[in-house]
C-alpha cells in the first residue's frame, strides 16, 4: 500500500520535533504524577503507549494519499455533527459537562474529532471555491454556516475551550485564504453584538466566573481564581535554571490543579526554569514554523490549505495552554499538543501529524 | 491562461504562508515575554509565595453572635451541629464512597452527588461539605468505619438555638445557607459558599454584627497533603451580640393570650419608640428553617388559612376604621371645625347628595360632642367632620404622624400603609375624588390602610402629645465578652405640631372609651391602672347586615390601639385580630392584657396578682353592641 518511494520523502524533521516533544513531556508526566496514589500503570507509561497508538494512527494516515479527504469531507462532516448530537442525548457527564459518547468498546469525545473535520471541510470548500481577490462577506455565508453548527453544539455540552478552538481554526485558515476589508469590518460589528448575546445567554455560570476570575485573579482565593494564583506561583517559581527533575514544590504539594493534565506546562516551568522553557518554546515554534512551510512547499492547493488547518490547530493549543498556564488567558481547558496526559490529545494531534507527514511525502508527487 | 492564474495563485498563498510564518513568530516571542516577566522579573516574589505554600489555610467558621431581650435573657444563640465532608484529593474512588455513605447514612445518594459536583472547582485539599446536620448516630458510625472511608471528614459548626422555641419567630428571623443568588451581590462578597446568613428578621437586619469573622488555621502538610501540624490557628471572632428592646416575658404574655387567632400585636415604649412586644400570629419554627424544612412543613404552613409566615406586623396592612377616627377627630381641632363641644345629632345615618351613609349603631347616637364620638365610636359625627375637612385636610394631619410611609423600624419588607388623598387618586386611577370617598375615609374605611407598627406609633404619638418616635428594636449591640459596642438612642422622626390642649381633648375621648359607661372598649380595663384606648373594625368585604355565618375569611378584622397609664403614659399597644370581626370583644381584651404583663414585669412583687380584674372585664359585654342607652352619661 505505502509506495516504496514515499518512504524515501518521509519528513525526519517533522517526526523527530514531535518525538523529541512527546518524549520530554513522558518525563514531565513522571515527575507530575509522583504525587499521586497510583493504583493502577503509572501515568508515565500510559502516556508512552499512547505516543506509541498515535503515532500509529499517523502512520495509518499518512499512508492513504489524503486526496480521499477531499471527497470524504462532507460525509465526514455530517457524521460528526450527527455524533454531537448524539453526544448532547445519550452522552456521558462527567465534572458537569457532557462530552464523552460511549460507543461499547471505548468512549470518545467527538468535541476533539470536529477540530481535524472543520480544518478538512474548511480545506475542501476553499479548495473548490474560486477566489478572484479575496474572500467577500458574502463568500463566508456557506462556510459560517458550517461553523456555527458544531461550535453552537460544542457550547452546549459545554466545552468553551474546544469550541474557542475550533472557530479560530476556522478563523485561522479563512485569512490565510485572504478576506476583504469590507468582509473584516462587517465580521467585527456583526461579532460584537453576538459575544454580548453569548455572555448574556449561553454561557454557564461557571464559564463566566473563569473568565471573570481570569480578569482579577483576587476574586476568589480558593474559587477558579486559584488555579491561575497556583500556575503563576509554579511557573514564577521556577526561575531560570528551576527546581530541578521531581523537586518542584507546586507540583510535588500538589498545589495545581489537573497538573498532569491541563497545566503540565506549569510543572515542566517550575522544574526546568526559563531555560527549559526556551528550548521547549522553541521546539513548539520550529513544529508550528515547519507545519507552515509544508504548506508552502506544497503545490496542491487543497494540500497547502490541509496543512495550513493542521497547524493551526496545533498552534491555537499551544499558545491558548501556554498563555493560560501563565495567566494570559481565562482558563478554558485546553491540553498541551504531546506534553498534556490524555489520549484523546494526543490521538487528535497524532492524526494531525499524519496529515502533515501524507503532504509533506508527496510534495513531489503532484 | 488559467494555467497562469493557478500560478498566480499559487504564489499569493505563499507570501502569505512567510506573512503568517511571522505573525506565529511575533505570538511566540510575546509567550517568551510573558516567561520572561514570571521567570526572571518577578521570580523572586514568587519563589517566597511557592516557600509558603507548604502552609495551608483551612478557615474555621465564626460563631454567630447572641439575640437578647432587654433584660439580657437569650433568645437565640448556638449549639453544635455536625457535617459530613470530604477532602477530595484524599477520595480513590468517589463513586464507591457515595455508595458507602449513601448506604451507611441512609442518605439520599443523588444529593450527596450534587453537592459534591458544585464544589468540584475548588483546591483539592478543601472539604467539600456533602450533608450538613447529621445526627449524633450518624456521626458514630462514620467514627466506626473511619477506615473505611479515607478522605471523609466531620465537622462540627455552631448552629442556631432557639431558646424559647417559637417565640417572636417572625421578629428574630432565621438563618440559612447563602444560595447562589446572593453569593453574587456585593454585600456578601466576603462570604464564601456554604456560608450562613441571617434571610430574615433581626438576624438579617443585623447580619454584620451578628456573623462574626471566620478564622482559620494555618497547617503544614506532606507531599500528599496530609496534615502534619497546625502551625498557627486565628480564632474565629465571634459576632457581636444583640440586645432588643423586647421584653420576653411580655413577648410570652402576648403571644399566648392570643391563642390561635390569627393578627398582630406591638406595644412600644411612648416615650423613647422601644418595642417592647413584637407579635405576628400564628408564628412558625425559625429552627426548621435553619436546617432541612421538611417538604410536608413547609406545605402545612403554605396551606394554614391563618398565614403563619407572614409577618403581620410588619407587612400587614390593614384598614384602621374607627382607630383613624383619632386622626379625623384632630384635623378636626386643627382646622378649627370643631371643638370640645361641637354637637352632632346622630340618627343612625348621614345623607350626602343621593346616598346614605349608615352609622354601626342604626338606633343612632342622639346628640354627640367629641368626647362621646370617640367613646361610642359614633360613624355619622366623623361622616360631617370628614365633609368639612375634606380628604386633603385628612391627609395633612395624618402625614404628621409618618403615616403612609415606613417608619424605618430596621427590619427588611416594612409596609408603607396608604394615606390617601385627590392627588393620589388622580395619579393612580385618573380619577378624581368624590366626597363620599371622603366620608368612609374620616372612619377609616376605603383606600386607608396602616400596620400594625404604624398603628402603634400613632397611639404613642397621641399619648405623648405629640412626638413620633422613630420604632426601635434594638438597645444594644455587645461583643461576645459583653463589652458595650454601640448603644441606641430614641430617634425623633418629628412633631406634630398640634397643641397639648388638643391631644388632651382626644386623649379624654379615649379614657372614656375604656372606663365610662357606652365606651367600646372596656374590655381593655385594668382596674388600678387608668388605659385609655380606641376600638376599631377593619372591613374585609362590604357583606353588611350578613348573619353570624360570614366565613372566616371575610369576617372584619378586630382593632384596638391602647395607652396606659393615662395621667402619665409609659406605654402604648396596637392590637389586630384578623377577622376576629369586632375590636371591642376581640382586640380590647389582648391589649388588656399585654399591658397588664408590663405593669406586672415592671412591680412584680405586690401586683402579681390584681385581684380578679381581668376575668371580671372579660365578663363585661363588649363596646361593639352596647348595651347601655345612647343617651347615657356625657358630661
Amino acid at each position: 500500500m505505502i509506495d516504496r518511494r514515499l518512504l524515501t520523502n518521509i519528513d525526519w524533521m517533522l517526526t523527530g520535533l514531535v518525538v523529541v516533544i512527546c518524549l520530554l513531556g513522558i518525563l514531565n508526566i513522571y515527575s507530575a504524577t509522583t504525587p499521586y496514589k497510583i493504583v493502577a500503570a503509572p501515568y508515565y507509561i500510559k502516556q508512552l503507549n499512547w505516543m506509541l497508538f498515535g503515532m500509529l494512527i499517523a502512520l495509518v494516515v499518512c499512508s492513504i494519499d489524503y486526496h480521499i479527504l477531499e471527497d470524504l469531507s462532507y460525509w465526514l462532516y455530517g457524521f460528526l455533527i450527527v455524533l454531537l448530537l448524539a453526544v448532547l442525548i445519550v452522552g456521558r457527564r462527567s465534572m458537569g459537562a457532557t462530552r464523552w459518547l460511549n460507543l461499547g468498546l471505548f468512549n470518545i469525545q467527538p468535541s476533539e474529532l470536529m477540530k481535524i473535520t472543520i480544518v478538512i471541510t474548511f480545506a475542501r470548500f476553499f479548495n473548490n471555491f474560486q477566489v478572484v481577490d479575496a474572500l467577500s462577506v458574502k463568500d463566508m455565508l456557506f462556510p459560517l454556516g458550517i461553523l456555527s453548527a458544531p461550535i453552537l453544539l460544542i457550547m452546549k455540552q459545554p466545552d468553551l475551550g474546544t469550541a474557542t478552538l475550533v472557530l479560530l481554526i476556522a478563523l485561522s485558515m479563512t485569512v490565510y485564504v485572504g478576506l476583504r476589508w469590507t468582509a473584516i469590518v462587517t465580521f467585527i460589528l456583526v461579532t460584537i453584538p453576538i459575544a454580548w448575546l453569548a455572555w448574556a445567554k449561553l454561557l454557564h455560570p461557571y464559564q463566566k466566573n473563569r473568565i471573570l476570575d481570569f480578569l482579577n485573579p483576587e476574586r476568589s482565593r480558593l474559587g477558579s481564581g486559584y488555579h491561575i494564583i497556583q500556575s503563576k506561583i509554579a511557573v514564577g517559581s521556577g526561575g531560570i535554571i528551576g527546581k530541578g527533575f521531581v523537586q518542584g514544590t507546586q507540583s510535588q504539594l500538589s498545589f495545581l490543579p489537573e497538573q498532569h493534565t491541563d497545566f503540565v506546562f506549569s510543572v515542566f516551568a517550575e522544574e526546568w526554569g526559563f531555560i527549559g522553557c526556551l528550548l521547549l518554546i522553541v521546539l513548539y515554534l520550529s513544529l508550528v514554523l515547519w507545519g507552515l512551510n509544508i504548506a508552502r512547499r506544497c503545490n496542491d492547493r487543497f494540500g497547502a490549505l490541509l496543512a495550513v488547518g493542521v497547524t493551526a490547530m496545533l498552534f491555537w493549543h499551544i499558545v491558548i495552554n501556554m498563555g493560560m498556564v501563565m495567566g494570559m488567558f481565562p482558563v478554558v481547558g485546553v491540553p498541551l499538543p504531546f506534553f498534556s496526559y490524555g489520549g484523546t490529545s494526543m490521538i487528535t494531534s497524532m492524526v494531525g501529524i499524519g496529515i502533515l507527514q501524507n503532504i509533506s511525502m508527496r510534495r513531489f508527487m503532484f | 491562461m488559467k494555467e497562469q492564474r493557478f500560478v498566480r495563485e499559487i504564489m499569493a498563498s505563499k507570501r502569505r504562508i512567510i506573512l503568517l510564518s511571522f505573525v506565529v513568530g511575533a505570538i511566540f516571542f510575546l509567550l517568551l515575554l510573558r516567561l520572561w516577566h514570571l521567570q526572571i522579573l518577578s521570580a523572586d516574589d514568587y519563589r517566597s509565595m511557592s516557600e509558603n505554600n507548604r502552609l495551608r489555610f483551612v478557615p474555621v467558621a465564626a460563631s454567630r453572635g447572641a439575640i437578647m431581650d432587654r433584660n439580657g435573657k437569650v433568645l437565640v444563640s448556638n449549639r453544635p451541629s455536625y457535617s459530613l465532608a470530604v477532602v477530595p484529593q484524599e477520595v480513590k474512588d468517589k463513586e464507591a464512597l457515595l455508595n458507602q455513605l449513601a448506604s451507611l447514612l441512609t442518605l439520599d445518594r443523588g444529593e450527596l452527588a450534587e453537592r459534591w459536583e458544585k464544589n468540584m472547582g475548588r483546591a483539592k485539599y478543601y472539604p467539600i461539605v456533602l450533608a450538613s446536620n447529621i445526627t449524633r448516630d450518624q456521626v458514630e458510625i462514620i467514627e466506626e468505619n473511619r477506615l473505611r472511608l479515607p478522605g471523609v471528614e466531620i465537622e462540627m459548626k455552631p448552629v442556631r438555638e432557639y431558646s424559647s422555641g417559637i417565640l417572636a419567630a417572625h421578629l428574630l428571623g432565621y438563618i440559612g445557607e447563602l444560595s447562589e443568588d446572593e453569593m453574587n451581590r456585593k454585600e456578601y462578597e466576603d462570604y464564601n459558599s456554604g456560608d450562613y446568613i441571617g434571610k430574615n428578621g433581626i438576624e438579617r437586619s443585623w447580619e454584620q454584627e451578628l456573623h462574626g469573622s471566620d478564622g482559620g488555621r494555618q497547617l503544614e502538610v506532606d507531599a500528599h497533603g496530609r496534615v502534619l501540624r497546625i502551625i498557627s490557628e486565628t480564632y474565629p471572632t465571634v459576632g457581636n451580640s444583640v440586645i432588643l428592646t423586647i421584653d420576653v416575658n411580655m413577648q410570652k404574655s402576648a403571644e399566648r393570650v392570643f391563642g390561635d387567632q390569627a393578627g398582630a400585636a406591638v406595644a412600644m415604649d411612648v416615650n423613647t419608640g422601644e418595642i417592647l412586644a413584637f407579635v405576628s400570629n400564628p408564628g412558625f419554627d425559625p429552627a426548621l428553617f435553619s436546617g432541612k424544612l421538611p417538604a410536608t412543613k413547609w406545605k402545612e404552613y403554605l396551606d394554614d388559612i391563618r398565614h403563619p409566615l407572614e409577618n403581620k406586623a410588619l407587612t400587614g396592612q390593614y384598614p384602621p376604621g374607627s382607630i383613624f377616627k383619632i386622626i379625623t377627630a384632630l384635623a378636626g381641632l386643627e382646622e378649627g371645625k370643631i371643638n370640645e363641644s361641637t354637637s352632632v345629632n346622630c340618627t343612625g345615618s348621614y345623607d350626602l347628595g343621593t346616598s346614605t351613609f349608615k352609622c354601626w349603631n342604626k338606633h343612632g347616637h342622639g346628640i354627640t360632642n367629641l368626647k362621646k364620638s370617640l367613646r361610642e365610636s359614633c360613624d355619622v359625627y366623623y361622616y360631617q367632620l370628614g365633609e368639612q375637612l375634606g380628604v386633603d385636610r385628612i391627609a395633612a394631619t395624618a402625614k404628621k404622624f409618618r403615616l403612609g410611609s415606613p417608619l424605618g423600624i430596621g427590619l427588611n419588607y416594612e409596609k408603607p400603609g396608604m394615606i390617601p388623598n385627590a392627588e393620589w387618586k388622580q395619579k393612580r386611577f385618573g380619577k378624581r375624588w368624590y366626597h363620599g370617598e371622603t366620608l368612609s375615609v374620616a372612619i377609616g374605611q376605603g383606600y386607608v390602610l396602616m400596620t400594625p407598627i404604624q398603628m402603634v406609633s400613632m397611639i404613642a404619638t397621641v399619648a405623648n402629645e405629640g412626638t413620633v418616635y422613630r420604632p426601635r428594636l434594638l438597645k444594644r449591640i455587645v461583643d461576645a465578652d459583653g463589652k458595650l459596642l454601640k448603644e441606641f438612642k430614641p430617634e425623633i422622626l418629628g412633631s406634630t405640631g398640634i397643641s397639648a390642649d388638643k391631644f388632651r381633648l382626644i386623649k379624654q375621648g379615649l379614657y372614656a372609651v375604656v372606663n365610662d359607661a357606652g365606651g367600646t372598649g372596656a374590655a381593655a380595663r385594668l382596674g388600678d391602672i387608668k388605659v385609655a384606648g380606641k376600638t376599631g373594625t377593619s372591613q374585609v368585604i362590604k357583606l353588611r347586615d350578613s348573619k353570624l355565618g360570614t366565613p372566616y375569611q371575610y369576617r372584619d378584622h378586630a382593632l384596638f390601639v391602647a395607652f396606659a397609664p393615662y395621667d402619665k403614659p409609659e406605654i402604648a399597644v396596637a392590637v389586630v385580630v384578623e377577622h376576629g370581626k369586632h375590636g371591642g370583644s376581640a382586640a380590647a381584651p389582648i391589649a388588656g392584657r399585654i399591658l397588664r404583663a408590663w405593669f406586672n414585669t415592671k412591680k412584680p412583687p405586690q401586683k402579681a396578682l390584681v385581684p380578679g380584674s381581668e376575668d371580671d372585664e372579660e365578663d363585661t359585654p363588649s363596646g361593639s353592641q352596647p348595651l347601655n342607652s345612647e343617651g347615657a352619661s356625657n358630661d
